[in-house]
């Protein structure tokens, strides 16, 4: 269901994922597994290197974006591939429907698609009389929860074996276990016989070769592969970033992308799609369309700083190594894609005044950027959309939709006497020299700060002091404790 | 025109002065004098001058990451003349440091004292590394048997690219042993205006942190820098729990300064 | 005008201007220097690596390896392309078997006309591969009419045959080798291992939506055989 719509309510939502021991000991085990999963993935690898000509092949591709985009359609279109362009989520949506009202379509099967997330699909087909079932074991169990996934690439992370074999014993059936060979079972059987009578199979694209017409995505399950085979007509939605260049160009990204996301050198499936059943082959869709969303991306591609947004490809890495997504889990931020990529991306597709609260959520500690395979700047980021929330900057403009959401008169203020002090040295010493010599007086509360520490201790003379008094040639302070 | 993507920096490490710059940080002036003057006597010791600029106050980084980028300019742009010499800054700091390292440049971009900050950029070392890498120091080792744990900052680690230096000089202390925490890499927290604006999601690192610096079975944590410190201390005493912290600067004066001074 | 339009010339009308995209170097996914021997026993390491089962055999007799490995499964209907070597080779072998082979499947009819079939009696297809990937542990296969593309992915085991002298050091290798950015198929597939999930409390479960079981057998020679490799070309 939407949530994006609640993004302002992050703090409430951390509150009570903080508070959560389940929820928090979910998220530490499985980031900690996937963090060293990942390192030991490159080991042997250049991974600077690597990651250098990874993010190299996404702006080359962003770099002709315009005529990468035409050229992908020219060649799709030659494979027997229909094009859709859609500006919005509502676009996309109506085209998809449109797609199922003409070939009388009921019921649509998905493989994992975090674009189709983005635009809320489920509930518009679902309000339009067309059954959507997720079909990807996480996203089927997200789905029968009634929730949305709390990672791109795992969407059930969030719950343990016990919640979701209860989950399963009352929305299938299925008997309680502990044994998730059995639960994954269970889900084969339920979802073969849905394969088998779904009249359109919907997927994610991971990236859209020009060159060839060529859509690629990769996968562990089959599940994207029994989406994009067995119904006999098949949609496949992407954001308009997605394209790139030549075939060549994904060896770099497929490198990349499996052991970002979890450590694995390869996923079990890697399917390339350049065309519908033919006459003379025996399965296949016999339909395949693309639907390209834009949704905000267009603006993204306007700034050069912001641009390195569009280079994501959508590994998940940020989130596994943020110290504030492990803390709180995907649900917190209430948005399609959570964690540090989304912070930086969603207040660009909804609007910096209703994801205000994203780019503070973090510590800077630069984790994710570390680790992202293409290089995005996220930290870096961060603190440009902080600077676009508060209009901070004269010499550059804000750019965004929304920016100055978050400036206010008081912090303004605040931040004003704290420029004008630390431009007046003497005022500086001297107020800092006072402030040590009220160092008694110094309040042991400060609101949140000793809430949770105790207030860090002003010491008798400023280093300032000591300094000055060293060179009027006053014996040294003493250093010692 | 935008062509490249970010490289990372390569780090060319000049060789060893007659002087440097120290640029104490607010902090450390405020409420860690000591660790100031614990570096500033270490590099003496190490027979390099050092010059205090009288008119440093702040670097900026507060209201930098604060997003209030025109009053990082301004509080920036009145440091920028405390250098004039070619000497190297240090900074007994990867925060500070990293802020004058890597983001002078950009917040400066396009603007007349541009040139003057990439120079400044350039020549800005966190004091560990400095000593380190550029003082070849060797530490004798003064004091009684121990064993202590180290954080280094997400700053030092991930800006400064210091993660390996604190473990090493650690290494040259014949009594100390160093001990490894889990999940060393990850933040304890504090971000500055971070942990006022999410104190819950702060705290919950933090106290995480401070718990993997018990478990290592040591008492007492150095660390590179004084927000850290702040913080994973501060939380420690609030909460009772059995470890302490202080600037590596401190200790490694106390481990070898007085027969040397 | 056109959503596609809109935004192809928001595109083009860029406010930072136009972009210069950097050159390529792909020498980091490029460049190995494995000898076939090394690049057998990695494709077999990375394969095993992700629950692949892999099998070296001679080829004049690969097909009694065959007899015996789906014997031990107690596999009831094998699919098997018609035109194919492979299929040929089976057909032959089981034909002068004394011992008993799985009821032998074709794909001679569309998907639809026998959906429930391939479903739910088919226990297991065997398909030609178009080489490997050392680095990966990855098969290519490219489906056609003879091998259409729910073979490798329906029944509960797939078996794949490779010839031992297709194997690529990486994926770059193979595709500028066999330079598929000429004329892409249909469908184009790397196969890894049977089909996994961890999504459960990231517990590994085989064969969730595809195969259980993968098997590998690579066709050696220990003798030269020309003929077997002109018919897979």
């Amino acid at each position: 269901m939407t949530t994006d719509t609640a993004v302002r309510d992050f703090h409430p939502r951390a509150h009570a994922a903080l508070n959560n021991p389940q929820i928090r000991a979910n998220f530490r085990k499985a980031m900690d597994g996937l963090m060293s999963k990942r390192q030991q993935a490159f080991e042997g690898w250049a991974l600077d290197t690597l990651r250098e000509q990874g993010a190299k092949a996404r702006l080359r591709a962003l770099a002709k974006l315009p005529e990468l985009l035409e050229q992908l359609e020219t060649q799709l279109t030659a494979n027997g591939i229909q094009v859709h362009w859609a500006e919005s989520p509502d676009e996309a949506c109506r085209i998809i429907r449109e797609i199922c009202e003409a070939r009388g379509a009921k019921s649509v099967i998905k493989g994992k698609s975090m674009v189709s997330e983005e635009m809320h699909l489920n509930a518009y087909l679902e309000a339009h009389g067309i059954e959507a079932l997720e079909s990807d074991l996480g996203e089927y169990i997200v789905q029968m929860a009634e929730e949305t996934p709390s990672h791109i690439i795992m969407p059930a992370i969030h719950k343990n074996t016990g919640e979701i074999s209860e989950l399963m014993h009352h929305k299938t059936g299925t008997q309680r276990s502990q044994d998730v060979e059995y639960l994954t079972a269970s889900a084969r059987q339920q979802l073969r016989e849905k394969f088998m009578r779904a009249d359109v199979g919907l997927s994610g694209v991971n990236f859209a070769v020009a060159e060839t017409g060529t859509l690629c995505l990769v996968e562990n399950e089959g599940n994207g592969r029994m989406t994009t085979t067995v119904p006999p007509c098949h949609i496949a939605v992407t954001g308009i970033e997605k394209v790139v260049e030549k075939l060549e160009d994904i060896t770099p990204l497929l490198a990349l992308l499996p052991r970002s996301a979890t450590g694995q050198h390869i996923t079990t499936y890697v399917n390339m799609i350049s065309g519908p059943r033919q006459p003379e082959e025996r399965d296949g869709p016999e339909a395949v369309h693309l639907v390209l969303l834009d949704n905000g991306r267009s603006d993204i591609y306007q700034d050069d700083e912001l641009l390195d947004t569009l280079r994501c490809i959508r590994c998940g890495a940020c989130m596994n190594h943020c110290p504030v997504y492990t803390r709180v889990g995907g649900h917190t931020y209430g948005t399609t894609y959570p964690g540090p990529i989304g912070k930086i991306l969603m207040p660009h597709l909804i609007g910096l005044d209703e994801g205000r609260h994203l780019p503070s959520a973090s510590s800077l500690c630069g984790a994710c950027g570390e680790v992202c395979p293409v290089k995005i700047p996220i930290p870096k980021l961060l603190v440009r959309l902080r600077r676009e929330a508060v209009d901070g900057d004269q010499l550059h403009p804000s750019q965004m939709s929304g920016h100055g959401v978050k400036r206010q008169r008081f912090e303004v203020m605040i931040w004003q006497s704290w420029a004008w002090l630390n431009q007046h040295p003497r005022l500086y010493r001297l107020a800092t020299r006072i402030t040590t010599r009220l160092r008694k007086l110094q309040p042991h509360r400060l609101g949140a700060w000793t809430r949770y520490r105790t207030a860090p201790r002003l010491a008798p003379k400023t280093l300032h002091e000591q300094m000055s008094e060293r060179q009027r040639g006053k014996p040294l302070a003493e250093v010692k404790r | 025109m935008k062509t490249e993507t970010a490289q990372t920096p390569v780090k060319i490490y000049p060789p060893k002065p007659d002087k440097v710059y120290f640029y104490g940080t607010c902090l450390i002036d405020l409420f860690y004098p000591d660790a100031g003057m614990a570096g500033i006597q270490l590099l003496e010791r190490e027979g390099i001058e050092v010059i205090f600029p009288e008119g440093q106050t702040c670097c900026g980084q507060p209201a930098y990451s604060s997003g209030y980028h025109d009053q990082a300019r301004s509080v920036a742009a009145s440091q920028l003349n405390l250098f004039p010499e070619a000497w190297p800054i240090v900074v007994p700091s990867g925060s500070c440091g990293g802020m004058m390292r890597q983001h002078y440049p950009d917040l400066f971009a396009d603007t007349p004292q541009s040139s003057q900050a990439n120079a400044i950029a350039a020549r800005t070392w966190e004091l560990t590394d400095f000593l380190l890498h550029v003082c070849h120091i060797q530490l004798k080792d003064l004091g009684e048997p121990t064993t202590v744990a180290m954080h280094t900052s997400c700053s030092a680690r991930r800006e400064m690219g210091v993660a390996e230096v604190g473990p090493q000089l650690l290494s040259q202390l014949a009594n100390v042993t160093l001990v490894e925490q889990a999940r060393a890499a990850e933040c304890c927290g504090f971000g500055g205006t971070f942990a006022i604006r999410h104190p819950e999601i702060s705290a919950a690192m933090v106290s995480d942190k401070a718990d993997s610096l018990v478990d290592t079975g040591a008492t007492r944590f150095v660390t590179t820098d004084c927000g850290c410190l702040m913080n994973i201390h501060g939380h420690a005493e609030q909460s009772h729990k059995p470890i302490q912290g202080e600037h590596i600067l401190s200790f490694l004066w106390q481990r070898t300064g007085e027969a040397h001074s | 005008m056109t959503a596609r339009q809109r935004i192809l010339q928001k595109l083009r009308e860029r406010r930072g201007g136009p972009l210069k995209a950097p050159a390529a170097d792909l020498a980091i996914v490029s460049e190995r220097d494995w000898q076939p021997e090394e690049k057998l026993a990695l494709f077999t390491q990375m394969i095993e690596s992700v629950q692949g089962e892999v099998h070296r055999v001679d080829r004049t007799h690969w097909c009694d390896e065959l007899a015996s490995l789906l014997a031990q499964r107690h596999i009831q209907q094998l699919l098997i392309p018609r035109q194919h070597t492979v299929g040929q080779q089976i057909r032959d072998a089981a034909d002068q078997a004394y011992s008993a082979w799985p009821r032998l499947r074709h794909y001679d009819q569309t998907i639809e006309q026998w959906q429930p079939e391939l479903f739910h009696e088919v226990d297991a297809a065997i398909t030609s591969t178009r080489g490997a990937i050392a680095e990966t542990g990855s098969l290519i296969l490219w489906p056609t009419q003879d091998e259409p593309r729910l073979a490798s992915l329906v029944p509960p085991l797939h078996i794949a045959v490779l010839e031992a002298d297709q194997v690529y050091a990486t994926f770059h290798e193979a595709i500028t080798t066999q330079q598929w950015a000429n004329g892409m198929p249909t469908n184009a597939l790397l196969i890894s291992g049977p089909s996994k999930t961890a999504d459960i409390e990231q517990t590994l479960a085989y064969g969730v939506h595809g195969p259980k079981a993968l098997l590998v057998l690579i066709l050696e020679s220990s003798a030269p055989d020309a003929s077997y490799k002109d018919n897979i070309q």
